[in-house]
């Protein structure tokens, strides 16, 4: 099952990240995951957040580029060789990954990765093949 | 000295016979071989031989850089085209190029106009100039070679570029003369110092700058940097190219060569002369031209007129520099730069404009640099950086076809451009001109 991510253009400026970060904050959004892709003039905030429209609306309500993507939430074992072990699966099968990042807490005894995937639909079907557990949109909010 | 002395310093009266002469030939050539100015003639209610003195160009119809253009390539040419003999082409508004074209006579008489401007920069007969203008389809190189030749000056047509180059150059054959753009001397300067030259130890004396509007304090500027006379030279392709007007050695306006190209101030709005003294647009009409004779030429450039005689005795009427346009043209590196040829590359890259800015800077190295604010929307954000880079690559990529001039592009958050009652402020010209 997929979940949402939330991307958000952001200017290389200062205080542009807590600015939003802020604005979510004020407003009992709570993120879950998070991370930032950079080039020198400008970067893309990913997050993954408990209310997810509401976030969207929010951020254009308050003039941010948002959009949201869809990715994959996958547990891994967490203990060395995990994610190794997963990403071997998907080397072997021709998933390809945009890119992927690491949840803030843990579920359960397990480390909790996001993944985009350049096809989702086709990295799903290789995850159940494998019985590799997903962590489905309403654990998400109720992390 | 004084290159056509019986013309540059003839008296206003024999001026304005010789000036009558031109004109009342050009009308009937222009109305008997161009179809497009015969109708423009027709529909201002002027037949050809009505046009008895230089006094009747009031009544003839003006024309636009969009008459250039929606004739292109040669709507307004009166010459065959057997008889063009050069072509030149600058970029258009959007869209067409502007062409030009040149009969065996008009290159002679580009030759003359800029033998007059190099003598009027208080160039001699043994001179040696260094040609630093772009060579090519840009009029500068090519107008600065053919008025040397016929001066008999020694020519070293360096081009534009390679300024370390240009410097050897300088040193090793003592060109007393350089031509170039006014940013590229200032430029030129820095890399001399860089480079352990002091340029106040070069050999130029004389500098001829034009092909971009820049100001007293910026040759103040050039002058102590180099220590040398930095003259202002006034020309636009669609007349002739460089050689429209002159600086001489008093720099107190700009000699324009009138007994060919008879100027006229106007106001914009209303087409009505001005007095001498008041801003207003220059109008040009090409008296003597062969190949694409224009008759009141609207260059949209605002400068002023006095017509008293100068101190170095030519009696031509002389424009002060450039004061600013009526449209919002801006020149980078002696390239004209519309907004609307960046609108039109957006809206090919994006099916509708979004919000852009122009910001023109001449930072730390005094060459101009262009950055074109781009504002990220919705529907071409992504969250991959690579698509976003990549849409910045191609929108850099084609401004840099459609202008020459290189350009850095950077994507910004919605709404960050000043908006100015509604309409985002298209140019931020942050240059000392």
């Amino acid at each position: 099952m997929k979940i949402t991510q939330i991307s958000v253009f952001l200017e290389n400026r200062k205080g542009r990240l807590h600015e939003v970060c802020s604005l979510l904050g004020d407003n009992g959004i709570n993120i879950r995951a998070l991370t930032v892709a950079e080039t020198e003039s400008f970067g893309v905030l990913r997050i993954v957040v408990d209310k997810s429209d509401e976030a969207v609306a929010l951020l254009r309500e308050n003039g941010f580029v948002a959009n949201f993507t869809d990715v994959v939430a996958i547990e891994v074992g967490d203990r060395p060789g995990g994610l190794a072990a997963v990403l071997k699966i998907f080397a072997t099968n021709d998933v390809n990954i945009e890119y992927m990042y690491a949840f803030v807490e843990k579920h359960s005894d397990k480390a909790l990765l996001v993944f985009r995937f350049e096809d989702a639909d086709f990295a799903q079907q290789v995850l159940a093949r494998h019985s590799i557990s997903v962590v489905t949109r309403k654990e998400i909010e109720g992390l | 000295m004084i290159w056509k002395e019986d013309v540059e310093c003839a008296d206003r009266a024999a001026l304005q016979v010789l000036q009558s002469d031109h004109l009342k030939k050009l009308i009937p050539y222009i109305y008997h071989n161009c179809p497009v100015y015969k109708q423009k003639l027709e529909d201002a209610g002027v037949s050809p031989d009505s046009v008895q003195s230089i006094d009747d160009i009031k009544r003839l119809p003006f024309t636009t850089k969009e008459d250039m253009r929606d004739h292109y390539p040669y709507g307004l040419f009166s010459a065959p085209q057997e008889q063009i003999n050069e072509i030149h082409v600058s970029s258009g508004t959007t869209g067409n190029p502007t062409l030009v074209g040149y009969t065996r006579d008009d290159l002679a008489l580009w030759s003359d106009v800029m033998a007059r401007v190099l003598c009027c920069a208080g160039a001699e007969p043994d001179d040696t100039i260094q040609i630093a203008y772009g060579y090519g389809l840009f009029t500068g190189g090519l107008g600065f070679h053919y008025g040397a030749l016929e001066m008999g000056l020694r020519i070293i047509p360096t081009s534009s570029g390679q300024t370390a180059r240009q410097l050897k150059i300088m040193q090793d054959f003592k060109p007393r003369i350089i031509g170039c753009t006014p940013s590229y001397a200032l430029y030129m300067a820095e890399e001399a110092k860089e480079l352990g030259i002091d340029p106040r130890e070069g050999n130029w004396r004389i500098g001829i700058f034009g092909a971009e509007p820049w100001s007293d304090s910026i040759r103040q500027e050039i002058e102590d940097a180099w220590n040398m006379l930095a003259t202002d030279v006034y020309g636009l392709s669609e007349i002739i190219g460089p050689g429209v007007a002159q600086e001489c050695q008093y720099k107190d306006g700009l000699h324009i060569f009138s007994d060919v190209f008879f100027p006229e101030i106007i106001n914009p709005e209303t087409g009505e002369e001005v007095a001498p003294g008041e801003d207003g647009e220059l109008v040009i009409t090409t008296l003597t031209k062969q190949g694409i004779p224009l008759i009141r030429y609207r260059t949209r450039d605002i400068v002023s007129i006095t017509y008293e005689t100068c101190r170095c005795g030519r009696t031509s009427p002389r424009i002060s520099k450039i004061k600013g346009r009526t449209d919002d043209m801006i020149v980078v590196r002696g390239i004209n730069v519309f907004p609307s040829q960046i609108e039109h590359v957006l809206v090919g890259i994006e099916g509708t404009q979004p919000h852009y800015q122009i910001v023109v800077d001449r930072a730390a190295h005094k060459l101009d640099q262009v950055e074109v604010l781009v504002e990220v929307e919705e529907r071409f954000f992504s969250d991959e950086i690579k698509h976003l880079t990549e849409l910045r690559d191609t929108i850099k990529k084609e401004i840099q076809a459609v202008l020459s001039v290189g350009v850095k592009v950077t994507l910004v958050e919605p709404k960050t451009i000043e908006r100015s009652m509604g309409k985002s402020k298209r140019i931020v010209d942050k240059r000392t001109l």
